[in-house]
Parts: structure tokens; C-alpha cells; sequence
């Protein structure tokens, strides 16, 4: 077997794909190919390198090899390492969460809400409890929006209210009764030590113990979001990385729709 | 230096002089008020340090005091100054006193003050001794080693736990980095108060503490000495608590300060009066501290569009130069700012970058100036990521920026491995020795895209700037004028800390250390 840089060798695994049996595609189906990198807390040398390789094995990849290897400190090294995964998974039994609502345009949605709803829809962002990160909460709403993707400010029908930052659960909620907020958007950026959790978890308590959960559409948003995690902690949906002002509005607007909000 | 932008000198001028004006308007109140926090930075310049049993920091609780007995107008020099005289105490023992509710300072006999100030005088003396120390160390370790031609390169550890954060900093020195900042935890800004002694808990961050800053900084010194270089240490001095944080910092040998007069106000909701006051005293001691302050305006771009917005980049800049000025400090201590986030999507924007950075350079000749890395467009890609990462480092090289935080193509992901930090700074290495002197064989064609950009937005900043000066800067910022962010005059928070000086009011600490620099 070659440990060198070039693989020559004849593949002796089936190529053909097998949805029940995913696995990693580097060049060649089926070949598992991956690549990693790591610190490990030793010395740079033949036994530091060794003991990245034994590690490799165990988290499943075949014939690993290290193709790079750097001291950061006296007794701390930086590896790049290739190889096979020999895990599998089952595809065809994957079934994930998705926020399911069509995504309409800014127009689409501006009609929408002047046939289903006929009034301004009230929306109020904020990136809450202690996280300083306005870049989550921005995107979705700022006028330019991101990537091409107007944020709810521009939305001719959704009159949007940004609180920016560091803004206390008490206080967003004090604020979005104030405005009569229809829907109401959280971002967290700062996952450190799952603090984000606490705090949406904070949030939803917060709104129940007042009697307000049900007047909102409550949407939360970050890096680490998942819809399913949104749900979970008792949100109406959740938004991860990649998402835009419209997936955003689209949800909120249908939702109420379909509460029968007027 | 040779300009390569060609820019309308007359507008420079311009600008310069309504930034002057905007500062000098406000200059008159900034010498009637005093803060919570200016005064508690006194106490702290007094040698009064430590908490209480509630762990109340023990300058809160004497400035507290000061407050609720309505005599704080007089300065918390005054106060101590007079009971010093009275009782015979030190600082220390008289705030040790008001908190174990043994003295009341309201109820003391008032001394003229002279007698107050001829008390207190040893006590000052002792402290400019101190940052005198602390600024020679400073100057015989540049001297002994040298200071970095060239960029320095910029770090931040950020593990909330100061003893792992120095695990990561030596580290990162070793690899090659000249300053290292210790992020603060998230949140901090907000509380009135700075904490007390070593941390091991935070929330993207650590704990600005004093304790932490020794820590730090002796571990710096450590593997500096080892290194053969002298490793700057950079906190954040913002906030509601920013000239006690520069004070902290001066007596700790910090290097690096982040320190913007608007910051707080646009972005973490601080009034403005009180930030205007705070980052004043703030300076004053940055400056006499040797300090070099790093100003904000990477901000405005990452909450605002990096192309259409440049101006307002350049427009703080000037603020910050003003401020700044009337603070007392050197041009060559002002670190303004400026970020790399223009959108890769679009045609031309290195030019772009290219344009805005070099017209800092020429605007700001002295200035050490801070270049942050791309962060609004980083994506989780990393592999692109680390390219954006090698534009930003080329701008750094070519156009003579000075701090350059290095960017990380695991940001948007997570706080940096130690192998995140080595990586960019490999990276920066390589392009600054590869390009070391390319950008003084580079000039810009006579009316091309770089200099027409770089004079286009300089002629929007200059009129930003003389609407400002129209309306004056509070006015401007309840308009939203700035940074599309309004903020009432007397909304946000620490409105409650500012006070009126009353006429016997004073600050030993302005008045020996504003303007100059210790050891020179």
C-alpha cells in the first residue's frame, strides 16, 4: 500500500453508489477520502506523528496518512491528515427538520400579506441577552439585506424595528408589546459553553410566564441554529447559516396566515 | 511621503478643521462634567483596589458613596484628599472604612484645598512614578530588542479562562505574533464596574480585570525576553468603565488600547454624553501611558455596506484624530482604524480596499494605524476564507498599514484553535516578506480607479463632516446621521453616572498627565 503522495494503486471496492451505504467521495466513488487536521498536545516528532495516525484509525479512517506536520509551541503540533472513512450511513433513512414553508420574493411576500393579512405586519429583531454580534440580526433585516437578499427593513408591508444588540429578554419583549409586534426575531451569534441555549430557552419562559407566547410568531436565527433545535426550545422555526431576509418573511407571513391573524 | 493618490489637499483641510470644531464645541462640556467611572479611575490612580464582602469593587462603593451623600460634584480627589487630612488614613483604608460603614466622608470637616491637595500630592506622585516605571521597562525592552519594522502582527485570545489564554498567547508570540489582545467577554462593556481579581469564566471572552492584566503581562514578558522581542498586550478600553480601564492598563503595562470616542454610543447603546466624557479622561491617561488606542471604525462596515459607506470611515477617523488631540495624545499613539469587508462578490473591490487603505496612509501620516480582517463576508469556507484572509494581508503590505489583526479563516465558525493563529500568521509572514517592498514600486495610475475612488470618498466625508459640524455631534447622533444609528441625548445607558463639577472639582490626574507622555 502506498503512503506516498500519489495513490496508484487498483481500487478493490465496489464503485457503484449506494444510498444505503453513504460514504465520503475524495476522486473515485466509494473511496471515503477525507481530510482532516488537528493539535495534539505533544512534541513534534515520529511519536507525535504516530500517535495522530493511531488517532485517525480509530475515528474509522483507513491507511491514514499524515501530510503535515508542524510544532505550534515546544509541546504542541499541527497535523493534516488523509484518509478512508469506513463508516457508512443510510441515506434513504435520513428524514431532517426543514422549515417547510415556500420562499417568496420581496413582492410576493408584500402582496401576500396585503391579501391574507391587510395590514402592515409589525417585526422586531434584536440580537439578545449578553451577545454583541449585530452581523446575524443585520442581514436579515438591514434595508440592503445579504448576498442579494433585501432584509425586512426594505419589505414595502413589514414595518421592522431592529433593536441591534445586547439587548435583555425582559427588554426585547417590554419593546415588541410596545409595538405591537406580530413576529419577533432573535439572533445568537455567541455559542460559547451553549449560551445561546440558556438565553432562548430564556426567552420562550419568559414570554409564557407573561401569557404572550401565542401573540407572536417567534423566529430565532445564528450559525448554530437548527429548526429542529428552534422547535425543541419552542420556537415557531428556526434559521441557520445561509439563510436570507426572505426565507425569514416568507415563514413569518404564511405563519400568521395561516393562525389567522388579521 | 510620496503621494500616490493624488488627493485634494484642500479637502483634507477641510475635514480636518470641522473635526476640529465638532471637538472643540464639545470640549466645553466634557471640562463641566465628570462620570461615575471617571472618579472611580481616580480612586484607582489612588491606589484604591480590591472589593468587599458582597464583592463590591471597593472604588464603586466609595464613589457610590460620594453619590448618594450628593458630593461627588467635588471630585472623589477632593473627598479622599480632605478625609486623608482628617483621619490620617491612606485611600486604601479610607474606602475600607466607607464600606465597612465606619466613616461617612459627607460629614467630615472640609479642608481648604490646598491642604487637600498638598495630601493627596505624594499619593498622585507615587502613581506617575509607578507608569513612569512601567512606560521605562516598556522603552529599555524596545531598546534592548528593537521594535518590528514593518507591520505588526495582531492577535486575540479569547478562551474566557485568563490562564488557558496564556497558554495560547505564548504560544502564539512564539509563532511570530508582536501583540496579543485578550478579548473581553461578552457583555462586559455593560456593567459599571470592572471585576475583581484572576478569571476563569467568560462568554467569548475574558474578564477585563486587573489581575488578569498582570498575569498576562508578566507571561508576555516571559516568552518576549525569550523570543528576543517585545510582545504588546492590547485590552479593551470601552465600555462603561473606560478610564478605569485605562488606568488599570497603565498601571499593568499595557500597550494596546482599544479606545474610540463614538463606539459606545453607536453600537453598545452608551449615552452619549457619558462615552464623551469617559473617553476624554480615558486618553488623557492613554496618552501619559504611552499608550497606542485603537479606534473602531472597522464597526460602521460591519453593520453597514463597505462600499457606499467608506466615507463614514474616514469621516470617524477625523473625529477620533480631534478627540484625541484635545485629550492630549500624540498623533503617533493613535492607532485609527479601518477594516477590510467589502463584498468579494463584486468587481474591483480589492482596488477599493486598496484605495481606502492608502488614502488612511496619506491622511494620517503618523498614525499607527489598525487594519482589521474580513469578517461580514467570511462563510465558514475556510479555504476561501484564508485567500480573503491573503488579499487583506497584500492591502496591509502594499499601503503601510501598522496593526494588522490577522484574520482567521475559522471565523463565523469559532474562537481560534491555537492551529487557526499559526496558520495566519504563516500567512501573513509569507506575504509580507514575499511583498516586503512592493508597494513602493507601485504607483497608481493618474486618474484610475484607485485614486478616483480614494477622492470620491473623501469628498463625501469631508461634507459628512461639515453637516456634523452644522449640527453639532450630539444633534448628529440624535438624527442618526451617523452610522444610521439614532441615539437620544439622553437615552442609553450610564446616563444616571454623569455629574456637574461643582467649583472646588478637581482631577490631580488631568492636570499632570494630559499632554505629556511619562519617561520622555
Amino acid at each position: 500500500m502506498s503512503s506516498g503522495l500519489y495513490n496508484t494503486h487498483k481500487n478493490n471496492f465496489d464503485t457503484t453508489l449506494d444510498l444505503t451505504r453513504l460514504k465520503p467521495y475524495g476522486d473515485t466513488m466509494n473511496d471515503g477520502k477525507v481530510q482532516l487536521s488537528f493539535t495534539l498536545p505533544v512534541k513534534d516528532d515520529a511519536r507525535g506523528e504516530e500517535a495522530a495516525r493511531l488517532l485517525a484509525k480509530k475515528m474509522g479512517l483507513e491507511e491514514p496518512n499524515v501530510a503535515y506536520h508542524h510544532a505550534l509551541d515546544k509541546e504542541f503540533t499541527f497535523f493534516v491528515v488523509y484518509g478512508s472513512c469506513v463508516h457508512t450511513v443510510n441515506y434513504e433513512d435520513i428524514h431532517v427538520v426543514t422549515v417547510e414553508s415556500e420562499v417568496m420574493t420581496m413582492e410576493e411576500t408584500n402582496e401576500y400579506i396585503q391579501k391574507h393579512i391587510g395590514r402592515k405586519v409589525v417585526m422586531v429583531g434584536a440580537s439578545t441577552g449578553t451577545d454583541a454580534h449585530t452581523v446575524g440580526i443585520d442581514a436579515i433585516m438591514n434595508r440592503k439585506g445579504f448576498a442579494g437578499h433585501y432584509g425586512v427593513e426594505r419589505y414595502e408591508m413589514i414595518e421592522a424595528y431592529n433593536l441591534g444588540s445586547q439587548v435583555p429578554n425582559e427588554e426585547f419583549i417590554r419593546k415588541a408589546v410596545e409595538l405591537n409586534a406580530d413576529v419577533l426575531l432573535v439572533s445568537q451569534t455567541v455559542t460559547q459553553k451553549d449560551i445561546h441555549i440558556q438565553n432562548l430557552t430564556e426567552l420562550i419562559e419568559l414570554l409564557e410566564a407573561e401569557g404572550l407566547r401565542e401573540r407572536f410568531v417567534v423566529i430565532c436565527g445564528g450559525p448554530r441554529i437548527s429548526h429542529e433545535l428552534a422547535k425543541e426550545l419552542g420556537y415557531d422555526a428556526g434559521f441557520g447559516a445561509g439563510s436570507y431576509g426572505d426565507d425569514v418573511a416568507s415563514f413569518a407571513v404564511i405563519e400568521m396566515a395561516r393562525r389567522g391573524v388579521k | 511621503m510620496e503621494s500616490k493618490l493624488n488627493l485634494n489637499q484642500e479637502l483634507v483641510a477641510k475635514a480636518r478643521a470641522s473635526a476640529a470644531r465638532v471637538a472643540d464645541d464639545l470640549q466645553t462640556f466634557i471640562d463641566a462634567h465628570t462620570t461615575v467611572t471617571v472618579e472611580r479611575a481616580v480612586c484607582r490612580l489612588l491606589g484604591i483596589d480590591g472589593i468587599n464582602e458582597l464583592e463590591a469593587p471597593l472604588p464603586n462603593v466609595l464613589v457610590d458613596h460620594l453619590q448618594e451623600n450628593g458630593i461627588l460634584a467635588g471630585g472623589a480627589a477632593y473627598a479622599i484628599g480632605n478625609a486623608m487630612v482628617e483621619t490620617g488614613k491612606t485611600p486604601q483604608e479610607i474606602a475600607e472604612a466607607v464600606s465597612a460603614g465606619a466613616l461617612n466622608l459627607a460629614q467630615l470637616p472640609t479642608r481648604s484645598a490646598e491642604e487637600v491637595r498638598t495630601a493627596i500630592a505624594p499619593v498622585v506622585e507615587a502613581t506617575l512614578s509607578r507608569i513612569t516605571k512601567n512606560v521605562s521597562s516598556r522603552n529599555e525592552f524596545l531598546k534592548e530588542f528593537g521594535d518590528k519594522e514593518g507591520p505588526y502582527l495582531y492577535i486575540i485570545v479569547a478562551t474566557g479562562n485568563i490562564y488557558e489564554d496564556i497558554i495560547q498567547a505564548k504560544a502564539g508570540a512564539k509563532q511570530g505574533a508582536d501583540i496579543i489582545a485578550v478579548i473581553r467577554t461578552t457583555g462586559q462593556s455593560l456593567l459599571d464596574y470592572v471585576p475583581y481579581g484572576a478569571t476563569t469564566e467568560g462568554f467569548g471572552g475574558t474578564y477585563a480585570t486587573q489581575e488578569n492584566f498582570r498575569l498576562m503581562r508578566a507571561a508576555l514578558d516571559e516568552v518576549g525576553k525569550e523570543q528576543g522581542r517585545y510582545i504588546r498586550l492590547c485590552n479593551y478600553c470601552s465600555g462603561l468603565c473606560m478610564p478605569e480601564i485605562a488606568a488599570m492598563g497603565a498601571l499593568e503595562r499595557l500597550d494596546v488600547m482599544l479606545n474610540d470616542a463614538l463606539y459606545g454610543i453607536l453600537f453598545r447603546d452608551i449615552n452619549m454624553q457619558r462615552t464623551i466624557i469617559d473617553q476624554y479622561f480615558s486618553r488623557v491617561i492613554n496618552g501619559y501611558a504611552g499608550v497606542i488606542i485603537n479606534t473602531g471604525e472597522d464597526n460602521y462596515l460591519t453593520t453597514d455596506d463597505a462600499i457606499t459607506s467608506a466615507h463614514t470611515v474616514l469621516a470617524s477617523q477625523f473625529l477620533n484624530e480631534a478627540f484625541a488631540l484635545r485629550a492630549g495624545m500624540r498623533e503617533e499613539q493613535m492607532g485609527l482604524g479601518h477594516a477590510f469587508e467589502m463584498d468579494p462578490d463584486v468587481e474591483n473591490t480589492f482596488l477599493y480596499e486598496l484605495a481606502q487603505a492608502q488614502m488612511a496612509r496619506e491622511i494620517f501620516p503618523k498614525a499607527p494605524l489598525k487594519y482589521m480582517p474580513p469578517t461580514k463576508f467570511m462563510t465558514g469556507n475556510i479555504f476561501r476564507g484564508h485567500i480573503q484572509d491573503a488579499l487583506f494581508n497584500m492591502v496591509c503590505i502594499l499601503t503601510g498599514q501598522k496593526l494588522q489583526l490577522l484574520g482567521m479563516m475559522t471565523e463565523a465558525i469559532h474562537t481560534p484553535f491555537m492551529s487557526d493563529r499559526a496558520l495566519s500568521i504563516e500567512n501573513a509572514q509569507y506575504i509580507f516578506r514575499t511583498m516586503a517592498d512592493l508597494g513602493s514600486e507601485l504607483s497608481f495610475k493618474e486618474g484610475g480607479i484607485i485614486q478616483s475612488r480614494a477622492n470620491e470618498v473623501l469628498s463625501k466625508a469631508t461634507e459628512l463632516l461639515s453637516e456634523i459640524e452644522e449640527l453639532g455631534l450630539f444633534n448628529t447622533l440624535e438624527k442618526g446621521i451617523f452610522a444610521d444609528v439614532k441615539r437620544p441625548k439622553d437615552g442609553g445607558k450610564g446616563l444616571s453616572g454623569v455629574v456637574v463639577k461643582s467649583s472646588e472639582y478637581f482631577n490631580p490626574f488631568i492636570e499632570s498627565m494630559k499632554g505629556k507622555v511619562a519617561a520622555q
